[in-house]
C-alpha cells in the first residue's frame, strides 16, 4: 500500500488540532466546522478501511520506518481483525461526539484542540504495533483527557481529572517496564509486537508473569477491572456529555485491546495460568457492576457502573480461552462502545433540558418526550442483552465461550444480566412512565442534530443484534490465529 | 604536551575570562542590562565556537591537570548553553537592580569558567579546587539581593553546608592522597585496577568524596540546603544552581566513580542506590505539600536528581547514556521552568502557587510553555524528559535493578500529583484580577529556545542519543 492511510488516520485529527490553534477564538463556527470536517474525514478513511480490508487474519496496511534505531524503536503501524473494528468505533464515535460537542459552551478553541488531539492518541494506540510507539500514544491519551475533564467537567471535575490522571499514569507506568522488560528478554532485543509474538514463548514462566502482572496493572486500570475501577464513576459523571461518551466508548477498549494484543499473544503462559483470576475478576465485574448501578439515583453514574458490569464480560470471555467467547469479548468492547456511547448521549440530551440527572425527579417523560422515549427504551434493551440487539449476541457468546471452562463461575455471572435488567427496567420506569413531574411539563423531545448522533449507532445495533457475522466476519480469522496460537480450544 | 601547546585547548575559558573583565570596566560606565548583557552573551557564542575538538587521541594537558576528551565537550556544551540562557534570563529579570549587573555577569561569566575547568579537570586536586571556585561564586550569586533577608540567610546557609561538604571531600582526597601517593586520577586508576587497595580504606575514602558530590548535585542527605537557597536566592540564580553545578557535580562524580574507580564499584554501589531511593523519594514527598513555587521546583530538582543517580549506579554504557541525555534534558527543561517563574513573577510580583490560578487567561503563551515543561518533568511521552526517564529505566532493567526501577516508577507517580497541581491552577481555576505587564523579549526568547529544545528532543531523539553515545567515552 503506497499511500500511508494508518498515519493519516491518525495524524489528521492532530493536523485539524493544529490549525484551529491558529483561528481567532471568537470564530468559533469556523473551529467547529475543522473539527467536524477532521473528524469525518476520518470516519470516511477507516471507512475506507473496512472496504478494503482483507478478511484472512493477517497484518495490513502495515507502515513501517525506522524511528529511534539506535534502541531498535520504530513508527510501525498496522491493523488486523483485532483492531479495525475498533479504529471503526474510535473514528464514528469521534465524529458523532464532535458533533455532539457543540453545545459545549466556553473556551471552545482549547475544547476541540485538545480533543482532536485526544483522538489522534486513541487512534495511534489501536493501530501501533511498536510496544514504545504503543506507549507513547497511551499516554498521550492522558493529558487532553486531563484537560477536557477538569476544564469542561461538573462539579466535582478536579478531583475526577486528577484521580483519572493519576489513576491511569500508575498503571502505565508499570506498563512502561514491562515494555523494557519485553526489550531485555527477547533475542535479538526489539519493541516490535510482531517480532516479539515469536520469541517470547521460550520465556520462563516467572518472567512471563512478571511482565503480565505488569501490563495488567496498565490495562486493569483502563479497563478497568474491579478493584481498579473506582476512577471511572468520577471520571464518568463529572466528565462533559461527548467526553463521558468517549471515555465509555472509547478509552476502556484501550485496556481490553491491550490484552488482546500485548498481553495473551505474547505471554501465553502466563496468560494459562492467570485465567482463572480473570474468570472470577471477570464475574466480580459483571455482578458488582450491576448490583452497585442498581443502587444509583444518579443517571450518569447507573450508566457509568453499567460499564464496569459490561467490561466484566470482555474479562470473562477472554478468560475462557475459547474462540467463541474471545469473538464475543471483542464484539463486546464494540458493542459496548456503540450502546453506552449512545446512553451517555441520551443521558446528556436529558440533562441539558431537565439541569438533573436525579432518576427521581424525572417521570412520566415517555409523553413528552416520545422519540426519546423510543431512543432510549431501544438503547436500554441492547444495554440489558435482549435477543434481536447487539449486546445480546456477544454477551451470549462470552458466556457460551467461559461456559465450558467455568461453569460455576458463568452461571454466577449470567445473574449479572438478570440485574442488569432489573435496573435498566426500574430507569425506564422511572423516568418514562408514572405520573408527569409538572417541574418538567415544559420539556421539548430530542432535537434533530441530537437524533442524528444516535440514528448511526441504532442502526450499527440493531444490524449486528440482527446479522452478527457483518461484525464477526472481521475478526474470526484473526481470533483464531490468536487461539491456535494460544493453544485453546476452537468452538 | 607542553605547557605552551596546552594553552590552546583552553581558548574557551581565556575568551570568558577575558569578557569578564572587560564587561567589569564597562559597567563603570555602561550599566544599561541590554548592552552588557549582548556582550557577555556574545562572549559565550565566542567561547563556544573556540571549543576544542575532541581527539583520537586525548592530550596531556597542563602535566595531566585537565584533559579533553568527547565526556568534557559533552559537558563544556551543556556549559556554555546553561550560561547563555541563564544570561538571557537575567535580562529580563527585574529583580537584578541595573546597578549591580556588571558584577552579575562577571561572575556569572567566572561561575562558567569554574564549570568548564571542573568537567575537564583529570586530578583530583584540580577537581577541588574548580568546584571550590563554583561554589565561592555561587555564594555571592545567592547573596546578590543584598538588602533582601531572604537572599541573605540562604547564602549563608549555603555557605555552612558547602563549606562542609566541601571540607569533608578535602579530608578525602587527603586520604586519596596518603593512600596512592598522588592526586592524579590516571595513575590512581592504574594503582586501583591492580587492586593494591584495602576494601574497607576504599570505601571511606570514597564516602568522603562522595560527600562533597553529593552537596553539589543536592542528594540526600546533603540537600537540606536546596529548599531554602533556591527560594532565597534571586531566581535566575536558582535556575542557575538547579542546573550548572548539579551537570557539573553529576560530570565530576562519573569522572571519578564510573571511569577511574570502576573496579571497587561493588562497594558504592549499594551506598548509592540508597542515595538514589531517598533522593527521589524524600524530594517527591516533600514538594507535594509545598505552596512557593521555587521551593516545590527545589525539591522537585532533588527528586530528579535521583533519577539521573539510577543510571550512575547501574554503571553500564547504557547507564552512563541515560545520566548524560537525562541531564540534557533536565537542564532544558528546568531552566524552563524557572524561566517562566521569573516571567510570571516579573508581573505578579508572587511566586505562590495560588496566585497561578487563571494564567490561561491572562498569559496563554507562558502558561502553555509551563505545562510542557511540567508534563516533561512528569516524564509524559513524547517530550524530552521521557526519553531521559525512559533511558535509565531501560538501564536499569537490563541490569536487573528491579527494585531501583520500581521505586523510580513510583516516585513518578508521586511527583505527576505536584507537577500537575501547577496545571490545574492555570487551566482549572478562575483567575484573580491582576494584570499582566510588558514581557521582557530576551527572556522570552531564552524561552523558546528551550521549548523547541524539549519539544523536539522529545520528538526526534536520535541525534541526541547518538551525541550522548559518543559523548560517553569509558566503555
Amino acid at each position: 500500500m503506497l499511500f500511508p492511510i494508518l498515519t493519516c488516520i491518525v495524524f489528521l485529527p492532530l493536523a485539524g488540532g493544529l490549525i484551529i490553534l491558529f483561528v481567532p477564538k471568537q470564530n468559533i463556527g469556523l473551529i467547529k466546522t475543522v473539527a467536524t470536517a477532521v473528524t469525518a474525514i476520518d470516519l470516511i478513511l477507516s471507512i475506507i478501511l473496512l472496504v478494503n480490508f482483507n478478511y484472512s487474519g493477517s497484518m495490513q496496511f502495515e507502515e513501517n520506518l525506522s524511528w529511534i534505531p539506535s534502541v531498535n524503536i520504530f513508527y510501525h503501524l498496522g491493523i488486523d481483525g483485532i483492531s479495525i473494528g475498533l479504529i471503526f468505533l474510535t473514528t464514528l464515535l469521534s465524529f458523532l461526539a464532535c458533533i455532539g460537542s457543540y453545545s459545549i459552551g466556553m473556551r471552545q478553541k482549547e475544547y476541540f484542540f485538545l480533543y482532536l488531539l485526544l483522538a489522534t492518541g486513541m487512534l495511534g494506540t489501536f493501530v501501533a504495533l511498536d510496544l514504545v510507539l504503543f506507549y507513547v500514544f497511551w499516554e498521550i491519551v492522558l493529558v487532553p483527557m486531563y484537560f477536557l475533564i477538569g476544564i469542561w467537567g461538573g462539579p466535582r471535575k478536579e478531583y475526577a481529572a486528577i484521580k483519572f490522571f493519576i489513576y491511569t499514569l500508575a498503571g502505565s507506568i508499570f506498563m512502561l517496564l514491562g515494555i523494557l522488560a519485553f526489550y531485555f528478554t527477547s533475542t535479538p532485543h526489539t519493541f516490535s509486537i510482531l517480532e516479539l509474538g515469536k520469541t517470547t514463548d521460550a520465556l520462563t514462566m516467572p518472567i512471563q508473569i512478571l511482565i503480565f502482572i505488569a501490563f495488567y496493572l496498565g490495562f486493569a486500570v483502563k479497563v478497568p477491572v474491579f478493584p481498579f475501577h473506582t476512577w471511572l464513576p468520577d471520571a464518568h459523571v463529572e466528565a462533559p456529555t461527548p467526553i463521558s461518551v468517549l471515555l465509555a466508548g472509547v478509552l476502556l477498549k484501550m485496556g481490553g485491546y491491550g490484552f488482546f494484543r500485548i498481553s495473551f499473544p505474547l505471554l501465553k503462559d502466563a496468560a494459562h495460568y492467570f485465567v482463572l483470576p480473570f474468570a472470577i475478576l471477570g464475574a466480580i465485574n459483571i455482578v458488582y457492576g450491576a448490583v452497585v448501578a442498581m443502587a444509583q439515583v444518579d443517571f450518569k453514574k447507573m450508566v457509568a457502573y453499567s460499564s464496569v458490569s459490561h467490561m466484566g464480560f470482555v474479562m470473562l470471555g477472554l478468560a475462557s480461552m475459547t474462540t467463541t467467547g474471545f469473538n464475543g469479548a471483542l464484539l463486546q468492547m464494540f458493542n459496548h462502545g456503540i450502546i453506552t456511547g449512545a446512553m451517555f448521549f441520551l443521558v446528556g440530551v436529558i440533562y441539558d433540558r431537565a439541569h438533573t440527572r436525579d432518576l427521581n425527579k424525572f417521570g412520566g417523560l415517555g409523553v413528552k418526550m416520545p422519540v426519546y422515549a423510543g431512543m432510549l427504551t431501544v438503547f436500554s434493551l441492547a444495554s440489558l442483552g435482549l435477543p434481536g440487539l447487539s449486546g445480546f449476541v456477544s454477551e451470549f457468546m462470552s458466556l457460551l465461550g467461559s461456559y465450558a471452562a467455568f461453569k460455576i463461575i458463568t452461571i454466577i455471572s449470567v445473574l449479572g444480566i438478570v440485574i442488569t435488567a432489573g435496573y435498566f427496567l426500574y430507569m425506564l420506569q422511572r423516568v418514562l412512565m408514572g405520573p408527569l413531574n409538572e417541574k418538567l411539563a415544559a420539556i421539548s423531545d430530542i432535537n434533530k442534530r441530537e437524533l442524528f448522533t444516535l440514528i448511526p449507532l441504532m442502526a450499527i445495533a440493531i444490524l449486528i443484534g440482527v446479522y452478527p457475522l457483518a461484525a464477526l466476519k472481521f475478526q474470526m480469522a484473526a481470533i483464531e490465529q490468536l487461539i491456535a496460537k494460544l493453544g485453546g480450544m476452537i468452538f | 604536551m607542553s605547557l605552551i601547546e596546552s594553552i590552546r585547548f583552553i581558548t574557551p575559558e581565556i575568551i570568558l575570562l577575558a569578557g569578564a573583565i572587560i564587561i567589569l570596566m564597562f559597567s563603570l560606565f555602561v550599566s544599561n542590562k541590554n548592552v552588557l548583557g549582548v556582550f557577555a552573551l556574545s562572549a559565550i557564542v565566542a567561547a563556544s565556537l573556540y571549543l576544542p575538538q575532541s581527539q583520537k587521541v586525548e592530550p596531556v594537558l597542563f602535566f595531566n591537570m585537565l584533559t579533553n576528551d568527547s565526556f568534557s565537550l559533552f559537558f563544556k556544551e551543556i556549559i556554555l548553553f546553561i550560561t547563555g540562557i541563564i544570561i538571557l534570563i537575567s535580562i529580563g529579570y527585574e529583580e537584578l537592580k541595573e546597578k549591580y549587573i556588571g558584577e552579575f555577569f562577571f561572575l556569572l561569566l567566572n561561575g562558567a569558567i569554574a564549570m568548564l575547568l571542573a568537567v575537564s579537570s583529570n586530578n583530583l586536586l584540580m577537581i577541588y579546587l574548580s568546584i571550590e571556585m563554583l561554589s565561592l561564586i555561587s555564594y555571592i550569586l545567592v547573596a546578590f539581593l543584598k538588602n533582601n533577608t531572604l537572599s541573605s540567610e540562604a547564602a549563608l546557609k549555603y555557605f555552612l553546608f558547602g563549606a562542609l561538604s566541601t571540607g569533608i571531600m578535602l579530608y578525602g582526597i587527603s586520604l586519596v592522597y596518603g593512600l596512592f601517593g598522588t592526586t592524579d586520577l590516571a595513575m590512581i586508576s592504574k594503582a586501583v585496577s591492580a587492586g593494591q587497595i584495602n576494601n574497607l580504606v576504599s570505601l571511606i575514602l570514597l564516602v568522603l568524596i562522595l560527600a562533597g558530590l553529593c552537596f553539589k548535585c543536592s542528594l540526600v542527605p546533603f540537600h537540606m540546603w536546596a529548599p531554602d537557597v533556591y527560594q532565597g536566592a534571586p531566581t535566575a540564580v536558582t535556575a542557575f544552581l538547579s542546573v550548572g553545578p548539579k551537570a557539573v557535580g553529576f560530570a565530576v562524580l562519573l569522572r571519578i566513580f564510573s571511569n577511574n574507580f570502576f573496579h571497587l564499584y561493588i562497594n558504592w554501589v549499594t551506598l548509592v542506590m540508597l542515595i538514589s531511593i531517598f533522593t527521589m523519594t524524600i524530594g517527591n514527598v516533600i514538594a507535594i505539600s509545598q505552596t512557593n513555587i521555587k521551593r516545590m521546583l527545589a525539591y522537585s530538582s532533588i527528586a530528579q536528581a535521583g533519577y539521573m543517580l539510577i543510571g550512575f549506579v547501574v554503571g553500564t554504557a547504557g547507564g552512563i547514556e541515560g545520566v548524560l541525555y537525562y541531564i540534557f534534558a533536565y537542564t532544558l527543561m528546568n531552566l524552563g521552568a524557572f524561566g517562566c517563574v521569573i516571567l510570571v513573577s516579573n508581573y505578579l510580583k508572587s511566586d505562590a502557587i495560588e496566585d497561578y490560578a487563571g494564567l490561561y487567561k491572562k498569559d496563554p503563551v507562558t502558561s502553555f510553555m509551563l505545562s510542557i515543561f511540567l508534563l516533561s518533568l512528569t516524564g509524559v511521552p513524547p517530550l524530552a524528559g521521557f526519553w531521559g526517564k525512559f533511558l535509565v529505566f531501560n538501564a536499569a532493567i537490563q541490569s536487573k535493578f528491579i527494585l531501583l526501577a520500581v521505586v523510580g516508577v513510583i516516585n513518578s507517580i508521586v511527583a505527576a500529583y505536584y507537577y500537575m497541581r501547577i496545571i490545574k491552577f492555570m487551566y482549572l481555576e478562575e483567575p484573580k484580577a491582576k494584570e499582566i505587564g510588558p514581557k521582557s523579549v530576551p527572556l522570552q526568547i531564552a524561552l523558546a529556545i528551550v521549548t523547541a529544545g524539549v519539544l523536539i528532543a522529545g520528538l526526534y531523539v536520535t541525534p541526541f542519543l547518538n551525541w550522548v553515545k559518543y559523548s560517553q567515552s569509558f566503555f
